[in-house]
């Protein structure tokens, strides 16, 4: 496969660089192809604007960074409107409903859910908003597996957290199958 | 028993690896202080040192850190310290006093953009002057670099095995990409790692002198503590260790703490060559930028380009000759950096005005891209 | 008789001290002190900064160190914790000490690492031409304060106190046989322990304040150095102008090496 560029948007605490992480993980040790994940916030550690970013190939991987995304996830009005020019034609972006809610023309596929609230109601916390969300990109892009998702979660997340993690997951991925159902 | 990371293959940070490396390499001792983006070396450490046996002290500040690391290293244990510009600025004072008392240790500088506190959770290779001449005084300095978590592991195993070789501060350069991106590494089974270590007197403490150097250069320090009592000062010194006035005996110490180097260039020196046989077009890069060359490099050939990449792997010494010796046969040099041309001006200076050297910089905090490159190869041709 | 050339570095004498300086006292009752203690030369450390104070690791047979300006005590530091059987002693000026390596000062004082500091405390910088220094007292001249010193000075030991060093001391080249005792009870102590040392600057000091000769130093160091029972019980008109000399602080607190070796020591037990 040529390069598959993702990028998580959203504000610093959301856990965008932890979820970055764990995707990349998924696909380089779990997949067994390669991936690279690189991050981008600003000086304080909570709020202000934070991204990571995952770069898949099964070639080698030089240039760290994403040019032309394949995936955006945006769960700012502020992301959304300062990346989604940086989608690739027929790329997809992901958004959280209740937050971004004016989208940017462009020619890529757009997928709405209110992921945040889906981690506070349905998951009960709203820290797993960042885990909700990777259910949702796996089911929606296909790039990395299921197996391979849950098993780097589990390596990652804080003991004690695993049951509701994987639930957050699981919700995810019924989101983002019902999404690709339409 | 081995480490418990020891043959696994996982994915993990350039700092992260890096402290991993200084774990392969023997070293036990780590002082520093905060300060972003090298911060996880340091946080690294502090988990993983008591497993190990290491000792690791978060210093009241960066000169403080520089000062124990060169202590400890007295003592014969491997000692780093890890940080970034500002701090990298503050460690100048004692990064001389272990060049020229020839103490092992070694230095990472995380770059972040600057100057002054400057940009910093941005990256930069604004240091790399800095690195050469920022301490006063003449003396020959290594500075290594690394563009990925698997080379930083394996550079910062190399700095210890060339300060314990040449007994002097050995710098690693590292910038914000390659400490913060995190990807694949395999770490191996740490006996399979090569290790140097300093040498130790061959002879009875009373005909022992430090700064004799049996073997020509380097000079043999005994570890403190083992029976050899000398004396180890900042001061113009003769072999004794003792402070001199003698104008020979200060000139020869300063000449030998440059030759040391100078001499031993072609071991210390490393370079990687990638399709640079038929290149009409040679394209200096190091650590994070090299990545984008690499790729920018594949892309020019596809366009037809005779493009190849000179990536360096060692800073300092400068591979003057390397250059020079390609500097007939191609059309031009072209080397992106992220500062305002520091080592273009090297690049310059060992061409020779043989071929032309084009500048590619940036300074906003942003990665150069292969794009940009490609361009400003176009641009060339 | 004493055998003080078992300790000493012969060939490197005579030492660079004017005559009149104290500096050479405090080396002579360092020396006593560790043949007491019957400390081994190959085991003892002597970590010094810059000055005259500083210069003192060239004279003393054992390991020797001389870093830079007020970087000692961080050498030291890293000496100690690197190798803790290692007796680690800093010696160390008044200015090396406490003001461009104040910082090193106090938090080696606050994490109360294991070492023994001398701060020879002759109120000024001697080496440099006799500059004012943390400790000059307010009114006196040097080379940078030549109408008189406008600024208070710091107090060395209660510095040390405050910053939460387990023994501080302070003593007097006048009274050599008590300072013995107290560099002594220093490197006894297990943890950061201090000895501000008054010593004489008959050269950079003494001249430009009246005080000339060296005997006139050591008079006035005979007369208002105070040992701390007897100051107690003086009344507040009879303490100005008075020091106090003696043990200021003696208290068992965790000290840092221990404490890391600690920490290793359960990782080991639950790994």
């Amino acid at each position: 496969m040529e390069r598959y560029e993702i990028r998580l948007s959203g504000s610093g605490g959301q856990g965008l660089i932890l979820a970055g992480k764990i995707l990349a993980e998924a696909v380089a040790i779990y997949d067994r192809r390669n991936a690279v994940q690189t991050q981008s916030y600003g000086p304080e550690a909570r709020g202000g604007a934070s991204r990571a970013e995952v770069v898949i190939s099964d070639g080698e991987i030089d240039y760290p960074k994403a040019m032309r995304l394949d995936l955006l996830l945006s769960l700012t009005q502020v992301s959304c409107t300062k990346y989604a020019g940086d989608l690739k034609k027929d790329g997809i972006l992901i958004v959280d409903s209740e937050a971004v809610t004016e989208i940017p023309q462009g020619d890529f596929k757009v997928y709405r859910t209110p992921i945040m609230e889906i981690a506070v109601e349905q998951v009960g916390k709203a820290v797993v908003a960042n885990i909700v969300a990777l259910g949702i990109m796996t089911a929606i892009s296909g790039v990395v597996s299921e197996e391979s998702m849950e098993k780097a979660i589990l390596a990652r997340v804080p003991k004690g957290t695993e049951e509701l993690n994987m639930k957050a997951f699981r919700m995810g991925l019924e989101t983002g199958r019902s999404l690709v159902a339409g | 028993m081995p480490d418990r990371y020891a043959g696994r293959t996982m994915m993990m940070q350039g700092n992260q690896a890096c402290a991993e490396g200084a774990m392969a390499a023997g070293c036990r001792f780590f002082a520093g202080y905060p300060i972003t983006p090298s911060s996880e070396i340091a946080e690294w450490l502090a988990l993983r040192f008591p497993e190990v046996g290491g000792k690791f002290i978060q210093m009241e500040d960066e000169i403080g850190a520089m000062g124990a690391v060169i202590g400890a290293s007295l003592t014969g244990v491997k000692a780093m310290t890890a940080t970034s510009g500002p701090g990298f600025s503050l460690k100048q004072e004692n990064i001389g006093y272990a060049a020229m008392a020839e103490v092992p240790c070694v230095v990472v500088d995380v770059q972040r953009g600057g100057p002054s506190t400057g940009m910093p959770t941005l990256p930069s290779q604004m240091d790399v002057q800095q690195a050469r001449w920022g301490a006063h005084g003449d003396h020959g300095v290594i500075a290594l670099t690394a563009s990925s978590a698997q080379e930083t592991f394996e550079q910062t195993i190399r700095a210890f095995n060339l300060a314990e070789t040449y007994m002097m501060p050995v710098l690693l350069l590292l910038d914000e990409i390659v400490g913060h991106t995190t990807e694949r590494i395999v770490i191996p089974d740490w006996d399979t790692v090569e290790r140097i270590d300093r040498k130790q007197p061959e002879v009875p403490p009373d005909e022992y002198l430090p700064y004799r150097c049996p073997e020509g250069l380097i000079p043999v320090l005994a570890n403190f503590g083992t029976g050899y009592r000398y004396n180890i000062t900042g001061l113009c010194h003769n072999e004794t260790g003792f402070p001199t006035n003698n104008k020979q005996e200060n000139e020869s110490l300063v000449i030998r703490l440059t030759e040391k180097i100078v001499a031993h260039r072609n071991e210390i020196i490393r370079l990687k060559r990638m399709m640079l046989d038929d290149a009409d077009i040679v394209i200096f890069a190091y650590g994070t930028v090299a990545r984008s060359a690499r790729q920018a490099v594949m892309e020019c050939r596809e366009q037809g380009i005779k493009a190849g990449l000179l990536e360096a792997t060692v800073l300092w010494p400068f591979p003057t000759e390397e250059v020079y010796a390609l500097a007939g046969s191609v059309n031009a040099f072209v080397v992106p950096e992220l500062n305002l041309g520091q080592m273009a001006r090297e690049v310059e200076l060992a061409v020779r005005c043989a071929a032309p050297v084009h500048r590619l910089n940036r300074v906003d905090g942003d990665p150069i891209t292969p794009l940009q490159i490609l361009d400003a190869v176009k641009e060339v041709v | 008789m004493f055998d003080y050339l078992t300790y000493v570095r012969e060939g490197n004498f005579p030492h660079i001290w004017c005559s009149g300086c104290g500096h050479g006292i405090v080396l002579k009752s360092f020396i006593r002190a560790i043949d007491k203690l019957g400390i081994h030369r190959d085991e003892a450390v002597m970590v010094s900064g810059i000055g005259c104070s500083s210069r003192t690791a060239g004279y003393v047979d054992i390991n020797t160190l001389h870093t830079t300006h007020g970087r000692a005590i961080a050498f030291a530091t890293g000496v100690k914790f690197a190798n803790p059987k290692l007796h680690v002693i800093v010696v160390t000026g008044d200015g090396d000490a406490t003001a461009i390596g104040g910082n090193h000062y106090i938090h080696a004082a606050r994490r109360n690492i294991d070492l023994t500091v001398l701060i020879y405390n002759n109120y000024i910088y001697g080496m440099t031409g006799g500059q004012v220094s943390p400790t000059t007292p307010r009114g006196a001249r040097a080379s940078t304060s030549p109408f008189g010193n406008i600024e208070p000075p710091f107090n060395i030991s209660g510095l040390a106190s405050a910053a939460g060093a387990s023994f501080v001391a302070r003593g007097d080249v006048y009274h050599a046989q008590k300072l013995e005792k107290l560099i002594t009870q220093a490197i006894q102590k297990k943890g950061f322990s201090v000895v501000e040392v008054l010593s004489p600057c008959p050269t950079a000091y003494g001249r430009r304040n009246r005080m000339a000769s060296p005997v006139t130093l050591m008079e006035w160091l005979r007369d208002n150095c105070i040992p701390v029972k007897k100051y107690e019980k003086m009344s507040e008109e009879e303490r100005s102008g008075k020091i106090r000399t003696g043990v200021l602080i003696d208290i068992e607190k965790p000290e840092f090496t221990e404490e890391y070796r600690k920490l290793v020591d359960s990782m080991q037990v639950r790994g």
